[in-house]
């Protein structure tokens, strides 16, 4: 197995990206931490209340939470710049909301409302919000990391300096579309990031069954010349600096990188699914380890204030109930936006 | 006025787009300096670099993500799947990524790509380089679905689907590469969703696409020496389709052929055929035919495969079908 650049618990942001081979990076600025972790409880209040809008049977058809995982898609997006490029998966909300879309048009989509994300047209799996650069959540496992590449092929050809950054799961990483996209990313030295989330299971099966290597990702780097990141997903300041290494190589015009975050998702696979074939043991241990407590200790610890904490929670809170509330007031879509934008001209027609 | 192959006539519709706009790439396997295993490219790099003609891997679903996310932040690609038989290792991308997500999104990303295609028979290939797969496309909610016929055209149908902004796949019959044909001087732009007329008779339309035109128009000239005068409909492009064209043909000739080099079942022309039984039913004097290519693979041998695409001869007989 090739060495990894281990910056698993090693605690501060300073070591997170040890080893990237940049100058590590110092601390974020106080203000960018704690707007992490407000982006971290409002994904956390978020998911929770999905879940509790579909067991009520507000939100239909299938959602699949990002609960557990926030610190990959805050830390990211803190370290993003507004113009670069977000591609996400199904498991998309906090992505979407990370890079500023409103909380209510998200929620209304879910809805399957007027008011949704898409006016309902895509649902939970293919949220999209072109004004904050969410270039689109993927259903078929694979697919966006090739079209991650066209955006950052698009970025370097126009000279803009735009990186995309594009989240995966483990499982992800045995689809051939994984390969030929981190082939063409290197071949073709593109400004793109490959977030592989972690979270060590596919749908009801553990990844390690089924993968030749321990890591998923990171243990694929080598393959493409790439040096392999793996990273504490459960610790914002690791992925934030992780971020920040990637997207400056990127930006440098030094090509992809292939990083690996473990991390853990709280609830099962989608829906309903209570994830009862993960060991109680391993499920109990990555729940104490939380992102988000943990966070907020660290940021207690640098000093940030107890009622600015409170205040960021409670802010939260109440950003949910709005933002569910307009969902819910929302009316259905409109039944002419089933025959609506299929062609750039509006409509649907395949005949003259 | 210029001779040109219909080869030529493909290298010389890219360089068109390409001069006239920078945001137009060209990119997929052998398409810089080899100019393409078909050649149909060749001169392209020469002329704009390798900044905007890019050679890849054999990696198809990396070269149409490419070009998806490349049209969805400000280029117009032109990809190239070498023969369209590989569509099928890189369909996901073509029907669940190009063609929903301007739906999916409600309008908001547009796709402006062409996906270029080596397609049909007639070359020997055998089963697995050889499919006319325009129905697969076709099928598909949210592509567009061009295949020329004739060198003019393929120079202004692929300059009409580089400035549209919708995905366009463009299916070149690999067996027109060497035919010739009158190519004007100039800038040519053409118009999708547009059949032509491309010979007049009053007795039977016949609808053909691509490689089945020239046998339709020869299979006209037999059935001109018995007094049959048929219509012969160059359809074009199939997405969108061009319905008035041939309801109006069929209204004054009274019969429908149509001549398809996919295998039978749910070719393009069981669609036109569908359309004209319903909206047209009482204009017809006669069954509605189909030839098509047997429901097989296609044989490699050239005397198997050449008894199974339509022949002249089997043209000839449908037409004589539906005028019983
Ligand atoms: C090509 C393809 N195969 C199978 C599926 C069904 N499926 C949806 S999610 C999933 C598990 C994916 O696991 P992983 O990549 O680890 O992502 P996670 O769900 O854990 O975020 C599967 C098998 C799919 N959507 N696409």
């Amino acid at each position: 197995m090739t060495e990894l650049q281990d910056q698993r618990g090693r605690g501060g942001p300073a070591s997170a990206a040890r080893g990237i081979g940049t100058a590590p990076v110092g601390a974020a600025p106080i203000e960018v931490r704690t707007s992490i972790y407000k982006m971290m409880v409002e994904m956390r209040d978020f998911e929770k209340r999905a879940y509790d809008l579909f067991l009520q049977g507000l939100v239909k058809g299938t959602s699949h939470l990002g609960l557990g995982q926030e610190a990959v898609a805050a830390g990211f997006a803190a370290a993003m710049r507004p113009s670069d490029y977000t591609f996400a998966t199904y498991r998309g909300h906090n992505h979407t909301l990370a890079r500023g879309a409103p909380m209510a048009a998200v929620m209304a989509e879910l809805m399957g409302r007027q008011a949704g994300l898409m006016a309902g047209k895509g649902g939970s799996m293919h949220l999209t919000s072109v004004a904050h650069r969410m270039m689109g959540s993927y259903a078929i496992v694979g697919a966006h990391l090739t079209i991650a590449n066209g955006a950052a092929w698009s970025a370097k050809l126009r000279g803009t300096g735009e990186v995309a950054v594009c989240f995966f799961g483990d499982g992800t990483t045995n689809i051939g579309a994984f390969h030929e996209a981190l082939n063409l990313a290197a071949i073709w030295k593109l400004p793109v990031v490959f977030v592989c989330e972690n979270n060590r299971w596919m749908e009801y099966t553990p990844i390690s069954s089924v993968t030749a290597v321990a890591h998923p990702a990171a243990d694929r780097a080598r393959s493409y010349g790439l040096d392999p990141v793996l990273v504490d997903g459960n610790d914002a300041d690791a992925t934030y600096a992780a971020a920040s290494v990637a997207l400056e190589r990127a930006r440098a015009g030094a090509g992809p990188t292939l990083v690996e975050a473990e991390t853990y998702r709280h609830g099962g696979h989608s829906r309903a699914d209570p994830g009862k074939y993960r060991p109680e043991a391993e499920v109990q241990a990555w729940l104490a380890r939380d992102p988000i407590p943990l966070y907020r200790a660290r940021l207690a610890e640098s000093g940030v204030d107890e009622s600015v904490l409170r205040r960021i929670e409670e802010a939260a809170q109440s950003a949910v109930d709005a933002a569910s509330a307009e969902a819910a007031a929302s009316p259905p879509p409109d039944f002419s936006l089933v025959e609506a934008d299929v062609w750039a001209d509006g409509g649907s027609s395949w005949r003259r | 006025m210029a001779e040109m192959t219909y080869r030529d006539a493909v290298a010389r519709g890219i360089a068109q787009e390409m001069e006239r706009d920078p945001s137009v790439v060209l990119v997929g396997e052998d398409v810089g300096s080899a100019g393409g295993v078909f050649k149909a490219t060749v001169g392209v790099f020469d002329r704009f670099g390798p900044d905007r003609v890019v050679d890849t891997p054999i990696s198809e679903q990396a070269i149409l993500g490419a070009a998806m996310g490349a049209a969805m932040t400000g280029l117009r690609p032109i990809a190239e799947i070498m023969f369209s038989d590989f569509f099928a290792v890189c369909w996901d991308i073509v029907a669940n990524e190009i063609a929903k997500t301007r739906y999916m999104t409600n309008g908001q990303v547009s796709l402006p790509l062409v996906i270029r295609s080596a397609n049909g028979g007639g070359a020997r290939f055998g089963a697995q380089h050889s499919q006319s797969v325009e129905n697969w496309a076709m099928a598909i909610p949210g592509l567009k679905v061009v295949a020329p016929s004739t060198p003019r055209d393929v120079v202004g149908l692929l300059a009409a689907a580089v400035r549209d902004p919708d995905p366009v796949l463009f299916f070149e019959q690999k067996s027109l590469y060497p035919a010739k044909g009158d190519v004007p001087e100039g800038e040519i732009v053409d118009e999708l969703g547009t059949a032509v007329v491309r010979r007049h008779g009053k007795d039977a339309t016949v609808v053909a696409l691509a490689a089945m035109v020239p046998r339709a128009l020869e299979a006209a000239d037999r059935l001109a020496g018995e007094g049959v005068e048929v219509t012969v409909i160059d359809l074009r492009s199939l997405v969108p389709l061009d319905v008035t064209t041939v309801a109006t043909s069929v209204t004054e000739t009274g019969h429908l052929v149509t001549v398809e080099e996919n295998p039978r079942l749910c070719g393009w022309g069981a669609e036109v055929a569908s359309i004209v039984a319903e909206e047209r039913l009482f204009d017809l004097d006669g069954p509605i035919v189909r030839v098509t290519t047997p429901h097989v693979p296609l044989p490699a041998a050239d005397a198997l495969e050449d008894a199974a695409m339509p022949t002249v001869a089997r043209i000839v007989e449908g037409v004589r079908r539906s005028l019983q």
